[in-house]
C-alpha cells in the first residue's frame, strides 16, 4: 500500500462522504449543553460542534455530539469517527479516548503497541497513516478540540464527581 | 549592442540556459518523500536561493563580520562597505536612490513600519514636517479587498489607534481589482492608498497608474505592497510613482529576515522614527534626543548586516539576468500553469488570460478540499501552497475557504508544470469524483 494509501483509507473516504454527526441538534432541557467553534488557523478550516450531557447517578454521560463545518476528508472523516466512538459514553471514558486518539497522533506513523486501546479506538486507528504529517495532524484534531472545549463550556467537567483529573 | 541582444529580452530562456540556472540552486537537486525528483512550485511563499546569496552570506561572517557603521578597524569598514554597497543594489534594482531604502525584516515590517510611523506622526512627533501625516476621525484609509493580511491588518489597527475609516476597493469575478468606481472609493477624505502591486493569489497586477493619479488628485500618500512584483518583473519605483512601498527578500531569491521599505526622499525625512535606540541617533541627553536622517532614522539596533549583503546579491543576480527576461520566461510558465483549466472540475480563482498576470495560479478543485489536493500532489514530489494564503477577505469574496496555489520563479522549467498538471488531472479519480 503506497503511504497515500495509507493515509487516505477506505473508511476515511467513506466518513469523508457520508459523516455521522454533521448537522446541530438541539440540547433537551435537563441536559448540559457546550458549543465550540474552532479554525485551523493553517488553512481556514472550521467546525462547530456542540454535546448534549446527561447527568447520572455515578459521572455524566455523553448523550450526543452534533457538528457542523467544512473541512478537508482528514478533518470531516475524524469529526464522524470521533462522533460514532464517543456518543453514549461516559465522560471518563470520551476522556481516555481523547488521550489515546491524541498519543495516535504523536505517534509519527508507528501506531499504538496497545491492544486495548487500539480496539476501543476502532475506525480512529485508520487515522494512524496521518500521523506520519505534521500538516494533516490539526486536521484530524479540528474535531477532538471542539469537543473537548465544548465539554468544558458544558460545566460537565467541573460537576462531574471527582474533578477532571481521576 | 548586437542585434540579438536588442531582441534577447523578450524571450523566454531556452532549455540551456534554464539548466544553467538551475544548476546554481542547490536545493532544486534534491529528492523529496521516498526519492521523488522535487518540483518546487511555491515560489510565492518563498523562493529558493541561488548558490551566490548563499556564499555571500558565508563570505560575510567568514571574512568581514563587523559592527556596521560604528567601529573605525578595518573590519568595520569592510562590513559597513558590504552593507551599504547591497542598499544601492537593491536601490538600483527597483529604481530608487539610494538613501530611499530602508532595512526591515521584511515587507511585513516595512508596512508596519509607515502605519507606526503615521500613528506617531499622530501623537504629535515629528513636528510640523510630519503634518501630512497626521490622521483623524473622518480621514479615510484605503486598501483593497485583495490584499494579503499583511497589508490589511496593519492598517486596521492604525484606523482603531486614530480614528480613521478604512475603505477598499473590490474585486472582480475575474479576480482584478474593480476601479470602475475608483473616484468614489479615493476621496477628499482619503489620506492613503495601501495596495498590492500583484496579488499573491489571483496574480492579477493592480493599474498602478490609475491609483497612483487618483491618489495624486487628492493628495493621498500611496503604499505598494510589491512583494509578488519585484521578483518577477521589471519594477521601477520612481517611475511608477508611489510614495513608499514594502518589499522582501525571501521572495526575490534572498535570505529570509531581510526587506526593504522604499520612501520618497522627502517623505522618508518628513517621517517621525518608529523604533528607537542605539543607531539611528545624533545627540542624546538624559532629556532629548535628536535622530539622523533616513534611512538610518528607521534603522535602530544592530542590523541584519548579512542578511542584507545576500539580498544585495540576490538583486544583482536577477538585473544581470534581466528582469525582462524573467518576466518573458514567467509569461510563458503562467500560460502553461493556465492550461489546468482543460482538467476537468478544476476552477481558477484570477484571471484565465495570461495579460496582466503572473505565474501564480490559485484554483480549487470541485468536490475534493485543497488539502486533499496538496497530499495527492506532495505524494509525486511536487509542492505546492494550500489555505487561505494570507487573503481570507479574497477568498471570502469567492465563498472559498481554502485554494490551492502553483506559482513559479525564474528557476521554474515547463516540465515542472506539466509534471504538475499531469499529477493534478489524476485527483479527483483518486478520491472518486468522476
Amino acid at each position: 500500500m503506497s503511504s497515500l494509501q495509507n493515509l487516505y483509507q477506505q473508511v476515511i473516504l467513506d466518513h469523508a462522504k457520508h459523516p455521522h454527526g454533521h448537522g446541530l441538534v438541539d440540547v433537551p432541557s435537563g441536559h448540559l449543553a457546550g458549543e465550540s467553534h474552532q479554525v485551523n488557523t493553517t488553512c481556514g478550516d472550521e467546525v462547530t460542534l456542540r454535546v448534549d450531557v446527561r447527568s447520572t447517578d455515578d459521572g455524566a454521560t455523553l448523550e450526543r455530539v452534533s457538528w457542523e463545518g467544512q473541512g478537508c476528508s482528514i478533518s470531516q472523516a475524524s469529526a464522524s469517527v470521533m462522533t460514532e466512538l464517543v456518543t453514549g459514553q461516559d465522560l471518563r471514558e470520551v476522556e481516555r479516548l481523547d488521550a489515546a486518539f491524541h498519543a495516535l497522533m504523536g505517534s509519527r506513523g508507528k501506531g499504538l503497541d496497545d491492544e486495548e486501546v487500539l480496539d476501543a479506538l476502532g475506525d480512529g486507528t485508520a487515522f494512524t497513516g496521518v500521523s506520519q504529517y505534521p500538516a494533516r495532524i490539526k486536521c484530524a484534531l479540528l474535531g477532538w478540540a471542539a469537543l473537548k472545549d465544548s465539554l468544558a463550556r458544558s460545566g460537565a467537567l467541573a460537576d462531574r464527581p471527582g474533578g477532571s483529573d481521576d | 549592442m548586437t542585434a540579438t541582444d536588442t531582441v534577447r529580452p523578450h524571450q523566454p530562456m531556452g532549455s540551456r540556459e534554464l539548466a544553467a540556472v538551475r544548476a546554481d540552486f542547490p536545493l532544486l537537486g534534491r529528492t523529496v518523500r521516498g526519492g521523488k525528483p522535487l518540483v518546487y512550485l511555491d515560489s510565492a511563499a518563498t523562493s529558493q536561493k541561488p548558490n551566490v546569496v548563499l556564499e555571500a552570506e558565508v563570505d560575510f561572517y567568514e571574512q568581514r563580520n563587523a559592527a556596521v557603521h560604528r567601529g573605525a578597524h578595518h573590519l568595520a569598514e569592510e562590513a559597513t562597505e558590504a552593507f551599504e554597497d547591497a542598499r544601492a543594489a537593491v536601490a538600483s534594482f527597483v529604481g530608487a536612490d539610494v538613501d530611499e531604502i530602508v532595512w526591515t525584516s521584511g515587507a511585513t515590517a516595512a508596512i508596519n513600519l509607515v502605519t507606526y510611523a503615521l500613528s506617531n506622526a499622530t501623537a504629535g512627533r515629528g513636528g510640523d514636517a510630519a503634518e501630512r501625516f497626521r490622521l483623524a476621525p473622518g480621514d479615510e484609509i484605503v486598501v483593497t479587498e485583495a490584499e494579503h493580511h499583511a497589508n490589511l491588518v496593519p492598517w486596521q489597527e492604525l484606523c482603531a489607534r486614530t480614528g480613521a475609516t478604512l475603505r477598499w476597493f473590490g474585486v472582480t469575478d475575474d479576480g482584478r481589482l474593480d476601479v470602475s468606481d475608483v473616484d468614489a472609493v479615493i476621496t477628499d477624505r482619503t489620506r492613503v492608498v495601501a495596495f498590492g502591486h500583484v496579488s499573491n493569489v489571483t496574480g492579477a497586477v493592480a493599474p498602478v497608474a490609475e491609483i497612483v493619479a487618483a491618489a495624486r488628485r487628492v493628495g493621498a500618500l500611496t503604499v505598494l505592497d510589491a512583494c509578488q512584483s519585484v521578483p518577477h518583473l521589471p519594477v521601477d519605483l520612481h517611475e511608477l510613482g508611489v510614495d513608499l512601498a514594502a518589499f522582501s527578500a525571501h521572495k526575490m531569491l534572498g535570505p529570509t529576515g531581510v526587506g526593504a521599505l522604499y520612501g520618497r526622499r522627502e517623505l522618508l525625512e518628513a517621517m517621525p522614527p518608529v523604533t528607537t535606540g542605539g543607531s539611528m541617533v545624533e545627540v542624546v541627553t538624559m532629556t532629548d534626543t535628536t535622530y539622523m536622517p533616513p534611512p538610518q532614522r528607521f534603522e535602530a539596533g544592530t542590523q541584519m548586516v548579512a542578511q542584507a549583503v545576500g539580498m544585495g546579491v540576490a538583486a544583482q543576480w536577477l538585473d544581470e539576468l534581466g528582469m525582462d527576461r524573467v518576466a518573458a520566461h514567467e509569461r510563458e510558465l503562467a500560460a502553461e500553469l493556465l492550461r489546468i483549466t482543460e482538467i476537468p472540475g478544476v476552477r481558477v480563482l484570477g484571471p484565465t488570460d495570461p495579460t496582466d498576470r503572473i505565474a501564480v495560479v490559485s484554483f480549487v478543485v470541485d468536490g475534493v478540499h485543497a488539502h486533499d489536493v496538496n497530499q495527492v500532489l506532495d505524494d509525486q514530489g511536487i509542492a505546492i501552497r494550500v489555505g487561505h494564503h494570507c487573503a481570507q477577505p479574497l477568498h471570502r469574496r469567492f465563498g472559498l475557504a481554502a485554494t490551492a496555489r502553483a506559482s513559479a520563479s525564474v528557476y521554474t522549467g515547463v516540465e515542472d508544470i506539466v509534471a504538475f498538471r499531469e499529477a493534478l488531472a489524476g485527483v479527483r479519480a483518486f478520491f472518486g469524483e468522476e
